[in-house]
């Protein structure tokens, strides 16, 4: 789960890691107040899953509340439409306002995971405020990496590594350092797959500050955060990735016109893969799992067949505990209900297939069927056309 | 012979009283895989479908029976604790299909595993599966496999199903196929699998399933190149996926240049791999594969 990065600062404040004064406003007056609170120049920033708000024209400086209320008003109940984001954009409720911060330099500081070397990791680099990964790809000396162990945690002389091999200032390095165990803290024991401060700033005045916070929480372990599951912001999510999560299957949405079910995720990639190879191009990722019930298809083809851009589906079905002819009866019950008739080329393999294909052949739907991927392909092929 | 499973295995299922644990003993043992032990707590004493003995510790299990594998069906917030036991219980091979396991439950299940005699296969996985051996310890269909000399090693589980119908359709039987599961952390990855299959003189060529995210597929080929005196002929799916969404699987997602398709085949085939072009082409590329090795 992504969090905004008001909530994201909200728990790096339990952790005491330093932060720019500020508050949250959902309307142009309250961002106005906390104008005026703060005093002086204050930034304003959309809150959105979403990075590139800068450049997009999200985040921008003041230099008075009146100014600020104006700002706000111009972002909220919009969208905002970034590179990171579709055509259609995120819709902005909400507005971040801060005081802005005399900037000396910006570092850069995150926790996450390393599945190579399978233990925790720390990233620190003195070239903060841009995307990590083109700092590692353009000067990768400058990105300094810390394994952790999981069991000790991260140790104070790693702290102390990273910030001294940041070169910072000699006053800086142990704020910075006592910063990064306190990141460390929070990225455990809240469960985090991601927890970054970029940037993490130097001011004007000797202070470390996270200017930037971003955390996404780990959903496998939402059963022992019951307390932090109210932070999903679900108008931020694709409406039909939101239902699908809802229904107990994995979506998500692409861009092209033919649709895709499929059961398990690495035949759920391979089976997109086969749409591009035809020249087409899919409308979704969507794998209904191996322990899917005739409920479950339904809906999940449901979702499918709500996208108004599919014209064709592909299912591709490798049964095992999961029974071809009961995803072949959700795929009907789903076209029956939403009252349409899309192309459908249907690959059924393994268990109960040929009950399956004989539930295709007496649904009068227009379905074309396929033994192997390599027939599904050439199937799909004349249904998309040279 | 084979890898990790064979005619002396004998099976412990972690979890067997429970709906999936149940239906999937059934299968193993229907494969012809011995299951000599059930682990449930508070279940002890009474037997599973009156014929395999149930547990209430894995300890007891392992004393009583000579369990020396152990297939994990526990709900994801008790599975990591189910690793834990099944270790110090001296089991030498722990199969966790359990899916939803968080992320740092399997860091620190992964550290403290690190210098223990054990291997850990999965979470999130398949199993595996030793056709020849007829020995099954995983959940998938027993009877699209055949007996046979090549290796499978895959990061899915109905994808790994697709290859081996596919190997099975050409006449390819199956020295051992494994499921190494879809997680960014994971017990086993491909270059441990590459090394068995390197060490197994019934193993001749291997098949290699990969997809996007992480740089296990770059390690694997790092491995063979320096030491893989075997064919071995890779695909890796995920090619259209677009960055930063997460494809089902946790690891399953493009968060750098090097979690890219394109990245991981040109790591492959400059290691001497042979590319897969499709996921339809498993079949025919492995006969080639075979054909080749005469």
């Amino acid at each position: 789960m992504k969090l905004h990065e008001y909530q994201a600062k909200a728990l790096m404040a339990q952790y005491g890691i330093p932060l720019p004064r500020g508050g949250v406003a959902t309307t142009p007056q309250e961002a106005r107040q906390h104008a005026e609170q703060l005093g002086g120049r204050v930034v304003v920033k959309s809150q959105v899953h979403a990075g590139g708000r800068g450049a997009a024209g999200g985040v921008r400086v003041v230099a008075t509340p009146a100014e600020a209320e104006e700002y706000a008003a111009s972002l909220l109940g919009g969208n905002l439409v970034t590179a990171q984001t579709g055509p259609e954009g995120v819709p902005v409720t909400s507005v971040l306002v801060e005081e802005a911060a005399e900037v000396a330099q910006e570092l850069y500081l995150a926790m996450l995971v390393d599945g190579g070397a399978r233990t925790p990791v720390a990233i620190a680099s003195a070239a903060g405020g841009m995307e990590i990964e083109e700092v590692a790809m353009a000067t990768p000396e400058k990105v300094l990496r810390a394994q952790v162990d999981p069991v000790l945690g991260l140790q104070p002389f790693q702290g102390r590594r990273l910030a001294y091999g940041m070169e910072l200032a000699p006053e800086l390095v142990r704020p910075t350092a006592d910063l990064a165990t306190r990141l460390y803290r929070l990225f455990v024991e809240k469960d985090c797959t991601l927890a970054e401060i970029n940037p993490l700033a130097v001011t004007a005045d000797g202070r470390v500050v996270a200017l930037d916070a971003k955390v996404d929480l780990d959903d496998d372990a939402a059963f022992r955060h019951r307390d932090l599951q109210g932070l999903r912001d679900v108008g931020q999510e694709d409406a039909l990735e939101a239902r699908a999560r809802e229904v107990g299957v994995s979506y998500v949405r692409l861009d092209g016109d033919v649709g895709c079910l499929v059961n398990g995720a690495g035949l759920a990639m391979a089976t997109m893969d086969i749409v591009k190879a035809v020249g087409a191009e899919p409308a979704n990722f969507l794998d209904v799992g191996g322990g899917a019930n005739e409920e479950q298809v339904k809906l999940g083809f449901g979702i499918i067949l709500a996208d108004p851009r599919v014209k064709r589906v592909l299912v591709n079905v490798f049964g095992g505990i999961l029974r071809c002819d009961m995803v072949a009866q959700g795929v009907v019950a789903a076209c029956h209900e939403a009252g349409s008739r899309p192309l459908i080329v249907a690959r059924l393999q393994g268990t109960n297939a040929e009950e399956g294909r004989q539930v295709f052949r007496d649904s009068g739907l227009p379905v074309q069927l396929a033994n192997t991927l390599r027939e599904a392909a050439e199937k799909l092929q004349e249904v998309v056309g040279p | 012979m084979s890898i990790l499973l064979d005619r002396d295995t004998r099976l412990l299922v972690q979890g067997i009283t429970g709906r999936e644990g149940s239906l999937h003993t059934r299968r193993c043992i229907e494969y012809g895989t011995q299951v000599v032990a059930g682990v449930t707590p508070g279940r002890g004493g009474m037997p599973w479908e009156e014929s395999v003995p149930v547990f209430n510790t894995v300890d007891q299990a392992v004393q009583s029976t000579g369990a020396n594998t152990s297939l994990i069906f526990v709900p994801a917030p008790f599975a990591a604790d189910a690793i834990l036991e099944a270790a110090d219980s001296g089991i030498g091979l722990v199969i966790c299909i359990t899916e939803g396991i968080p992320g740092q439950d399997m860091v620190k299940v992964v550290r403290s595993l690190q210098n223990a005699p054990i291997r850990l296969l999965g979470a999130n996985c398949p199993g595996a599966i030793s056709p020849g051996e007829q020995c099954k310890a995983g959940i998938m269909p027993g009877a699209i496999h055949m007996p046979g000399r090549v290796g499978v090693v895959s990061r899915s589980g109905t994808l790994t199903y697709e290859s081996v119908g596919q190997l099975t359709a050409e006449g390819i039987g199956q020295s051992t196929c494994v499921g190494i599961g879809g997680d960014p952390v994971s017990g086993t990855d491909f270059v441990d699998v590459l090394r068995l299959f390197n060490d197994d003189p019934d193993t001749d060529a291997v098949v290699l399933i990969g997809e996007i995210g992480g740089t296990k597929e770059q390690e694997a080929a790092e491995y063979i190149k320096a030491e893989m005196r075997k064919p071995v002929a890779a695909l890796i799916v995920g090619g259209t996926a677009p960055p930063g969404k997460r494809m089902g699987h946790a690891g399953a997602i493009i968060t750098g240049t090097a979690a890219r398709a394109e990245e991981k085949v040109a790591a492959l085939r400059s290691a001497g791999a042979e590319i897969i072009p499709s996921p339809a082409d498993i079949g025919a590329v492995a006969k080639e594969m075979v054909t080749a090795l005469g």
